[in-house]
């Protein structure tokens, strides 16, 4: 199958639609034709990403083992114990996203395995979602990589137009990125068209632009690891609009255009820095001058 | 427009927190490991900027340290690879400096093992690495292509020699990337082939008239 010449989300819906696809069908065999491997091993690969990401929930789950800066690592565990006193308003998978979200970050700030999705501080977004719903809807693995695949190639034509990095346009590129990822990837793990599953990358995005990457002490710590629960959020709300039928006005590729723009023009002092926002704060100059002397 | 792979976004898996300063420096030090050829006795590690800045709390310099040793980015021993078995054997040293002129994320290994070696890099994000000189000459080496390096006289006709050796495995070259210290003086040339090279290859291209120095730099796995 000719594959390549696909990167807009414009491109990638016609060709669902002339070949009756899915978008994990139409990107495994982009894949495989990209790498020059066979399609089984573009799905052992993300199988392998997956099996990790689940050892990576696992572990942090279980774990309050502090950062080497001790500003964050045991925050996951407060969750669980709350959550099994009293339960979230919006109950077990709710309670479920949040937790997967936090024990993944949590696990990379304590140097333990994750899997960098896209960036190793967004680590816990597309996991949390994919993971926690799979489970509550009792969703094989095989199509739990299927979404994980969507969320690959959601990645790959938002990075053909933006670099996938805080340094170049803010955190939107990173934990937004991974937001509308994690948006796309939900809508087709639950069964959804093409059209719904870009609708929901459109609705993820539109709501993370401008967002900075502004880590204090220059450690991917503050604010990174607890804002990837709030995104694993934010893909569940595009999620749930989406397969409403509710639409994007501004066409996801523009969305991305707009993305690139908002990162163009934000000052390099929100842009992983450290100069600016909350980098710059009192509390977290007073952190760096303990830290770093 | 750059073209990119799903798995450049849904991965690697491996140790946090971070692919530049901790994925990235267990590349860097994976590559040049890979050019020098063996694990160094000794080494020195001059981190720059923002790797000195923030290397500790970003574990890069235990990242460093791991991929000289040879360990792969998901390789639990990173964490407590100062106290592990596998770091008792090498003598190392950090040293830490501000430079404008280079690199925000960047590194020099000089490595020593009877030879010594400088080999320059920098992560230029999402756990890409690039090492930009090795001995002072300047070269583009990022991990992803099979790289045969040659130092030689910088005299006509010596990019054709090598080549038809290449050439006659019909093998093809990615890039080709040369560089000298001055007309007729030394000259390095750096090629990146897409497969892999047969050692017969490599053993005729030592045994070309003023070739010095020959490396066969394997690249990084995904």
């Amino acid at each position: 199958m000719e594959t390549k010449g696909i990167n807009t989300f414009e491109q990638l819906l016609e060709a669902c639609n002339a070949r009756g696809k899915r978008i994990w069908q139409i990107a495994q065999a982009y894949e495989s034709e990209w790498c020059e491997v066979p399609v089984n091993k573009v799905r052992k690969c993300a199988m392998a990403s997956l099996q990790a990401m689940k050892e990576a929930i696992r572990t942090g789950l279980q774990s309050t083992e502090l950062s080497m800066s001790g500003m964050c690592g045991n925050d996951c565990a407060k969750l669980q114990k709350r959550f099994a006193e009293r339960p979230a308003v919006f109950g077990k998978t709710f309670e479920k996203i949040l937790t997967y979200a936090l024990a993944t970050s949590e696990e990379n700030i304590r140097m333990g395995k994750i899997v960098a999705c896209p960036t190793a501080g967004s680590c816990g977004i597309v996991p949390a979602v994919i993971i926690a719903i799979a489970e509550d809807f009792n969703i094989s693995e095989e199509r739990q990589v299927n979404a994980l695949i969507t969320a690959g190639e959601i990645g790959r034509i938002i990075s053909a137009k933006v670099s996938l990095a805080g340094a170049v346009a803010g955190c939107q590129a990173e934990c937004g990125a991974a937001a509308a990822m994690a948006a796309g990837a939900v809508t087709q793990l639950l069964g959804s068209p093409p059209k719904q599953v870009l609708n929901a990358v459109a609705l993820a995005l539109k709501n993370i632009l401008g967002l900075t990457c502004d880590p204090v002490c220059g450690l991917v710590e503050v604010p990174c690891v607890k804002r990837n629960p709030f995104m694993a959020i934010i893909a569940m709300t595009a999620c749930e609009m989406a397969m409403s039928g509710v639409e994007s006005k501004i066409p996801v590729d523009e969305v991305v255009d707009a993305m690139d723009q908002t990162g163009q023009l934000m000052s390099p002092a929100l842009k992983e820095s450290s100069l600016g926002g909350l980098a710059r704060t009192k509390t977290a100059l007073e952190l760096q001058k303990r830290l770093f002397g | 427009m750059k073209q990119t792979a799903i798995f450049d976004i849904i991965s690697p898996i491996m140790i946090g927190p971070s692919s530049s300063h901790t994925a990235g420096a267990v590349r860097l030090g994976l590559l040049a490991r890979n050019i020098y050829g063996e694990t160094p006795k000794k080494v020195t590690f001059k981190l720059f900027n923002s790797y000195a800045q923030t290397g500790k709390g970003h574990g890069t310099e235990k990242g460093l340290l791991a991929g000289v040793l040879g360990l792969s980015v998901d390789d639990r021993r990173i964490k407590n690879i100062f106290d592990d078995e596998i770091s008792k054997n090498i003598e190392y040293k950090f040293e830490y400096y501000e430079d404008f002129k280079k690199h925000p994320n960047s590194v020099d290994f000089v490595f020593e093992n009877g030879r010594t070696m400088d080999i320059y890099g920098e992560s230029v994000g999402a756990g890409e690495v690039v090492v930009r000189t090795i001995d002072g000459f300047s070269v583009k080496l990022s991990g992803k292509y099979n790289t045969l390096m040659i130092v030689y006289d910088d005299i006509p006709g010596m990019i054709s020699k090598v080549t038809s050796l290449i050439q006659a495995k019909n093998i093809n070259i990615a890039s080709l990337h040369c560089d000298r210290y001055a007309k007729g003086e030394e000259a390095s040339m750096c090629i990146c082939i897409d497969g892999d090279l047969d050692n017969d290859v490599i053993e005729a291209v030592k045994k070309i008239d003023r070739v010095y120095f020959v490396s066969y730099i394997k690249k990084l796995e995904e």
